[in-house]
């Protein structure tokens, strides 16, 4: 465990790429190949059943260490981080002898627990926490409560894997996507040279684009790009080998099951085939809200009602594998007209080619780009005809050109301190619009203002508190935001009636006075206009 | 009339006629300790330990001072006046003050471990005791220093292997002079900020025996920086300043270092959890010893403390002050760029 340990802390504090890789390598070098199973199966986003719960665990902790459980609040509060807190709180043992088991045991150990009687899961728990020191508890307590996010991405990972066992990188993110299971599969049946590809389900690791920077005039001659509308949908594959078919997110999730939409095209497709696109709702071929999706994903039992209303197609828009051949290689143009033979052939309602939009030149283009949201879109996607598919996120041939974002002017009206990162400041904040002579509070938003402007927000929080509930603070409405945000949508659950999708601080309103915000008749407007 | 009423200038002896680290400009002011939200600019006379004395007169110039020694009484109306060590930095005091027979004492910051430079923390029974809170939470326990030393030095040592500077973000009075001691004996290419090196000088000129230290100037070359240590307020951090070390590694000395997510939202290559304040169970040993009937908490978690400090039997008040969060710089010492 303690490797394991020593691993997540270095990641967690290095600040270069390349000191993670580093450290990632030595570990992959050294470690026992169980753990390694785990370790990648952990940072690839597979973690254990959980076998105890927060609250089990934050109660086991207080009685451990006798402190009320109110205080533990106060101090989570402030770590951000359940895990780590408990690691703070309980007692020093640092100068303890290494006497702590294996990861993989201690997972496995985890794993029996799930069915044990609470005692038996509280006496494990204590006596795992006695052997371990500070970076041992923090991440034994990481694998119980999940999201192990330490700012190292599934790229290092393979990159680290690539090194130490001389593979192609492309080939270990092909291997360790999909479905496999870190409690039965062994390392070398996961990553070998030699081993087989048994699981045939697996999508390829998606190839993402950077948001354009710079004017889009500088990428060059028009005829050498490709260009497509940017839906707002979930990025997906949809993949049919041996005669099943696989549906999967480009959060790894396998979604077949959730879109019956999609069954159906087990029996037309062609076999061996992998296709990338957007999982939308779409009447038409016409795209729908994104928030009318969630309402489908959110779901388990799928009604005959919402089939009707929220029906969900595939947009397409690239080929990976073609005949059983992995197409990845070749250019995007052959792809593409193959691709529209694909679709063309296999005639069904729900797989749609995602449009190539015509241009001749850059201006053209953004005007074209103004009706994006009018049809649904956020902009474009603009794409090399020569470019091969990649892994990951990558400059240079593929990029995004997205829209500006709604915006509307509101006050602060309450404030919270951050989590983690920002554990000691008020930085999530609750927003309002003016209904009248009443403020009604319509979104928090979180990113979007510089450290010193947290700061000076933070002190503002700290004098202009008005009440104090729990965690939030009731601040004087004085200062004015700028709301940007993608979408907005009709929603019961907020008093002001609408959502907002991916709403964020755009600036900070110094110029205006409370007195001049946008209204709740505005945001209705926004949404009569955008969100039906 | 309490002994000691908080007013909106600042903690003020009715009785005494003065104030304690008032944060507006007053007649008579006591003051604990020379960081510069307890030592303010404008008052009329100043009252403190001798140790302190030559560092407020370098950062606030001629003024009328009066210095002290721990444990000497002065008089003001009667009142009796006396300065306790509080641990925190050099010349920090606690004040002790008596009047028909009640006592008050007002803490300042405070730590209790020995940090070999600025005197070991005297628990004072007390009736009242005006105590900070900067870390009154109980995820605040610290490593003892010498571990932190070992720590600080073994980074170090790895960074001179690589020829690395280290460049240690550390507050300039305070945990500057501490980490001296131990940086030397890994090194004695020690350069520093100027922030850093007008508080040392106004120290070696009053006597204090310090390692010496070399200012970074514009004319510092790069092969002397070599595999050398950096003394730099807060302020140096995400500096042009801090581009003449490259290469270099970044490690932050605060208390705030505990939680790693401070770390991490400072790009800080390393995080030390090196603090001049008392931790949770420190803070609740000064508490318990000086057998107040009443404990005020000032500055910090004060609501969580004084929570927890009622609910275990300790009568306890939460008190609103102006006094800032000395772990971090505060922006009256923001750089002269150099
Ligand atoms: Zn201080
Ligand atoms: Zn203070």
């Amino acid at each position: 465990m303690r490797e394991f340990a020593e691993l997540v802390m270095k990641l967690g504090s290095s600040t270069k790429t390349n000191d993670k890789l580093e450290a990632l390598m030595h570990y992959f070098n050294n470690a026992d190949n169980k753990d390694k199973v785990w370790v990648i199966a952990i940072f690839s986003g597979r973690r254990p059943k959980r076998a105890v719960n927060t609250t089990q665990l934050a109660t086991y902790c207080v009685e451990l260490v006798d402190l009320p459980f109110w205080l533990f609040e106060e101090s989570y509060h402030t770590v951000g981080d359940l895990a780590e807190t408990i690691a703070l709180l309980l007692p020093g043992n640092e100068n303890a002898p290494n006497t702590s088991k294996p990861l993989h045991l201690y997972i496995e150990q985890l794993r029996d627990l799930e069915k044990q009687a609470e005692e038996i899961k509280k006496q494990f728990i204590l006596k795992a926490w006695k052997e371990m020191n500070f970076a041992e508890r923090f991440v034994f307590n990481k694998l119980i409560t999940g999201g192990f996010r330490i700012g190292v991405s599934q790229k290092v990972i393979v990159n680290a894997l690539a090194k130490t066992i001389n593979l192609d990188s492309s080939v270990i993110a092909h291997r360790i996507s999909g479905n496999w299971d870190p409690s039965t599969i062994t390392f070398d049946e996961l990553l070998s040279e030699h081993s087989l590809n048994t699981d045939f389900s697996k999508p390829y690791p998606f190839y993402l684009a950077y948001a354009i920077e710079e004017d889009v005039s500088q990428l060059g001659d028009p005829k050498d790009w490709q260009a497509e509308w940017k839906w707002d949908g979930i990025r997906g594959q949809v993949i049919k080998r041996n005669q099943e078919l696989f549906v999967w997110s480009r959060g790894e999730e396998l979604m077949t099951e959730k879109f019956p939409e999609y069954h159906s095209l087990a029996q037309v497709l062609p076999d061996g085939i992998a296709i990338d696109g957007e999982i939308i709702p779409s009447v038409d071929q016409k795209p729908l809200p994104f928030a009318l999706l969630q309402t489908r994903i959110g779901r388990k039992n799928i009604t005959k009602k919402q089939l009707q209303e929220v029906p969900i197609a595939f947009f397409a828009y690239d080929l990976l594998e073609y005949n059983g051949e992995d197409w990845r290689d070749r250019p995007l143009e052959e792809r593409r007209s193959q691709l529209e033979e694909v679709i063309a052939a296999t005639n069904h309602p729900s797989l749609i080619i995602s449009p190539i939009v015509p241009f001749s030149n850059w201006e053209e283009l953004a005007r074209l780009r103004e009706s994006s949201r009018e049809l649904g879109a956020e902009g474009f996607m603009l794409k090399k005809k020569q470019s091969t598919y990649q892994v990951g996120r990558k400059r240079g041939d593929w990029w995004k050109w997205k829209i500006d974002p709604l915006t509307i002017d509101a006050v602060m009206i309450y404030a919270q301190k951050g989590a983690g990162r920002r554990s000691n400041l008020y930085t999530d904040y609750t927003f309002a619009v003016k209904d009248g002579d009443k403020l009604i509070a319509f979104t928090k938003a979180y990113s979007g203002l510089t450290d010193k402007e947290f700061a000076q927000v933070d002190a503002f929080v700290k004098r202009n508190s008005l009440e104090k509930f729990g965690p939030v603070r009731t601040v004087k409405p004085e200062l004015v935001f700028e709301i940007a945000f993608e979408g907005i949508a009709a929603s019961n659950r907020h008093k002001s009636g609408v959502a907002l999708r991916f709403p964020r601080i755009s600036r900070w309103r110094k110029d205006k006075t409370p007195e001049e915000i946008n209204t709740l008749e505005d945001l209705k407007q926004l949404l009569e206009v955008y969100g039906k | 009339m309490p002994l000691i009423e908080f007013t909106d200038k600042g903690l003020y002896c009715r009785a005494g006629d003065f104030y304690i680290d008032p944060w507006r400009p007053v007649d008579k002011a006591v003051i604990t300790h020379a960081h510069s939200d307890h030592a303010r600019w404008g008052n009329k006379y100043y009252l403190c330990h001798h140790d302190t004395r030559p560092i407020l007169q370098q950062r606030l110039g001629p003024n009328t001072y009066q210095d002290i020694a721990w444990n000497e009484p002065v008089y003001m109306n009667g009142v009796r006046i006396t300065l306790f060590p509080a641990g925190h930095i050099i010349g920090s005091s606690q004040v002790r003050i008596e009047s028909n027979g009640e006592i008050w004492v007002v803490s300042g910051d405070y730590k209790i471990e020995n940090d070999g430079i600025s005197g070991q923390f005297e628990p004072v029974k007390c009736h009242s005791f005006i105590t900070e809170s900067t870390f009154g939470l109980p995820i605040y326990n610290w490593k003892p220093q010498t571990e932190i030393y070992t720590d600080v030095q073994n980074w170090i040592r790895k960074n001179q292997e690589v020829s690395k500077t280290s460049v240690l973000i550390a507050y300039s009075l305070g945990k500057a002079q501490r980490l001296l001691h131990p940086i030397a004996e890994v090194t004695d290419k020690i350069f520093v900020h100027g922030a850093v090196y007008n508080i040392h000088m106004a120290l070696v000129n009053a006597g204090w025996k310090l390692p010496a230290v070399q200012r970074v100037t514009p004319e510092t070359s790069k092969e002397e920086l070599k595999g050398a240590v950096v003394i730099a307020p807060s302020s140096a951090e995400g500096s042009p300043w801090l581009r003449r070390f490259a290469p270099y590694e970044i490690g932050i000395c605060s208390g705030w270092m505990q939680v790693r997510g401070n770390a991490r939202r400072k790009n800080a290559d390393a995080g030390f959890a090196l603090s001049d304040h008392a931790d949770w169970n420190g803070l609740l040993q000064a508490c318990r010893e000086t057998e107040a009937e009443c404990i005020y908490a000032t500055h910090g978690f004060q609501a969580v403390f004084t929570r927890y400090l009622n609910e275990h039997g300790i009568n306890a008040k939460e008190v609103k002050t102006e006094y800032g969060d000395d772990e971090l710089e505060p922006a009256e010492l923001k750089l002269e760029e150099d």
